[in-house]
């Protein structure tokens, strides 16, 4: 089947943006998509901006079509900068639309790139609110 | 940008002299075959010529071919048709997994009309088992069809054994070899044939025109009725030229064409496995179609390798789930075996006779660097 993606999904899919793995990342999110089971990564950096947390650094890896690499690509171009409250609101319908929209069979992968970001956003305060419980004893 | 398509198993272009045989019958020798006229006789003795020249690569003399308008209705109405002019003798059919969609689609549709069919797995390279061939038959079938040549991996089934089977059995036996039709020697006498379907587009001729080939004097029932042309078994306006322009490709095909596809097609595998972490499906040598080279790459996905050709200014194809319609992978590719995960990394090449060496350089190096620079997206190691 031909697929017609847009000039901008195309753009992220040759050259992806924060692509790669981080490091010593503060958190780690990982999604497997139930539809045709791809998998996408999501590191996260956190840092301090008037007093809330922001995303200060992004990385992402995924195993996926055109449509999933785009998707996780322009999500941490979206995010970087954003606190985790904003970052984290992030829907598929944003994503698409900054993408100029997705076939409509590959919305799915596009749920992807947000559940993977919030996956991460979680684990962070998971291990926030740990630490903190520890910091007691 | 350099076009490099590999990709003749989907379909091909139309050689310009099978495009040049077919222009007097647009504008000058346009009759319709019906007609009594001299425009009519013309294009009638030009057809006649046509389906004589066909009929003679696969020694045909035993059927009679009718011309459709390609594999998908050639594949629909052996189905169909002798399944409908067999009802009394019993309602069960035989075939594989692997199929076509069109002869797939056509099974499930039967079972829906009351027939019972049987679909026979298939070893790791897509091979059907004599054993299980002649397993499955019972009192009640009437007909066994199983491809000829692979679309997908290339693997060519023993049709000569498992005609010899069927018959042995009483079972009508038909092959679709719209992949294998020039490519593989058939001898439709010989290989134990009752039908068999064959189509223009693969082999350089148009799209939209084809044929079954049907053993004479067999009952089937036309799945098209009207005029009664092409013996009364496929009605409708002959489709002079593009038949005109499926003998000439079918006399263009020459067993020089099949020895370099068969050379760029191993050159293109040999170089290919030499990345790590990938495997071929389907069998190597000559017991897989010359044309097809069918890999997978572990831990990408196919579509994003496919687009990422394609930005190269490579034309391939893949079996992966995220590129089909209903995010299944390949029926195929799962009925090797083969996981959905490992189905999804799966890419298919399919040389020409137009291609070259330099090409096939080209394009190895090309999905060297494609995997590679997939392999560092992925989050799978
Ligand atoms: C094995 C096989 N059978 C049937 C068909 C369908 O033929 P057509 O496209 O002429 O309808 C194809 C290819 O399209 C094919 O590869
Ligand atoms: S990841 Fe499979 S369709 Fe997009």
């Amino acid at each position: 089947m031909a697929m017609q993606y847009s000039r901008k999904v195309m753009e992220h899919f040759k050259s992806p943006k924060n692509m790669g793995e981080m490091k010593n990342p503060d958190a780690v999110g990982m999604v497997g998509n139930q539809r045709c089971g791809d998998v996408m990564k999501i590191y996260l950096m956190v840092g301090k901006k008037d007093g809330k947390d922001i995303i200060k650094d992004i990385k992402f890896q995924t195993y996926g079509c055109v449509s999933a690499i785009a998707t996780t690509s322009v999500t941490t171009e979206m995010v970087k900068g954003k606190t985790l409250d904003e970052a984290y609101k992030l829907t598929r319908d944003d994503v698409a639309g900054k993408l100029g929209g997705l076939p409509p069979i590959k919305m799915h992968c596009s749920n992807l790139a947000s559940e993977a970001l919030q996956d991460a956003i979680d684990n962070y305060r998971k291990k926030t609110a740990n630490n903190k419980n520890n910091e007691g004893e | 940008m350099n076009r490099i398509y590999l990709d003749t198993a989907a379909t091909t272009r139309v050689d310009p002299e099978v495009m040049k045989a077919m222009e007097p019958y647009f504008t000058r020798d346009f009759g319709n075959m019906a007609s009594l006229h001299s425009a009519g006789r013309d294009a009638e003795n030009a057809v006649e010529k046509a389906r004589r020249l066909i009929s003679g690569k696969v020694n045909g003399k035993e059927h009679r071919l009718v011309f459709t308008s390609g594999g998908t209705e050639s594949n629909n109405f052996a189905l169909k048709g002798i399944a409908f002019a067999n009802m009394g003798k019993g309602k069960h059919i035989i075939t594989t997994r692997i199929e076509h969609d069109c002869v797939l689609n056509s099974a499930r549709w039967l079972e829906k009309q009351g027939f019972e069919v049987t679909y026979l797995p298939v070893d790791r390279q897509g091979f059907v088992s004599t054993d299980d061939f002649a397993d499955a038959i019972r009192k009640d079938t009437i007909l066994a069809s199983v491809i000829h040549a692979n679309n997908e991996i290339g693997t060519i089934e023993p049709i000569r054994e498992l005609g010899k089977i069927a018959h042995e059995k009483g079972v009508l036996f038909h092959t679709d070899a719209c992949q294998s039709f020039t490519k593989v020697p058939i001898d439709l006498k010989k290989d134990n044939i009752d039908l068999m379907t064959v189509n223009s587009h693969k082999i350089y001729g148009p799209k939209g025109v084809g044929g079954l080939f049907i053993r004479q004097g067999m009952r089937i029932d036309p799945l098209l009725h009207g005029g009664g042309q092409e013996f009364g078994y496929r009605s409708g306006t002959v489709n002079v030229s593009g038949i005109i322009g499926f003998s000439k490709a079918a006399d263009m095909m020459k067993e020089n064409h099949v020895e370099h596809m068969a050379k760029l097609r191993d050159m293109l595998i040999e170089g290919a496995l030499e990345i790590k972490d990938s495997w071929l499906n389907g069998p190597s040598g000559n017991l897989r179609l010359a044309n097809n080279a069918h890999i997978t790459f572990k831990h990408i996905e196919g579509e994003s390798l496919i687009i990422h050709l394609d930005l190269k200014g490579i034309a391939s194809s893949t079996g992966s789930a995220c590129s089909s319609k209903t995010l299944e992978p390949s029926h195929v590719l799962t009925s090797l075996g083969l996981r959905p995960e490992e189905a999804h990394g799966s890419v298919r090449f399919s040389v020409g006779r137009d291609n070259t060496k330099e090409e096939i350089e080209y394009t190895i190096g090309a999905l060297r660097e494609s995997v590679e620079t997939l392999r560092k997206i992925s989050p799978l190691r």
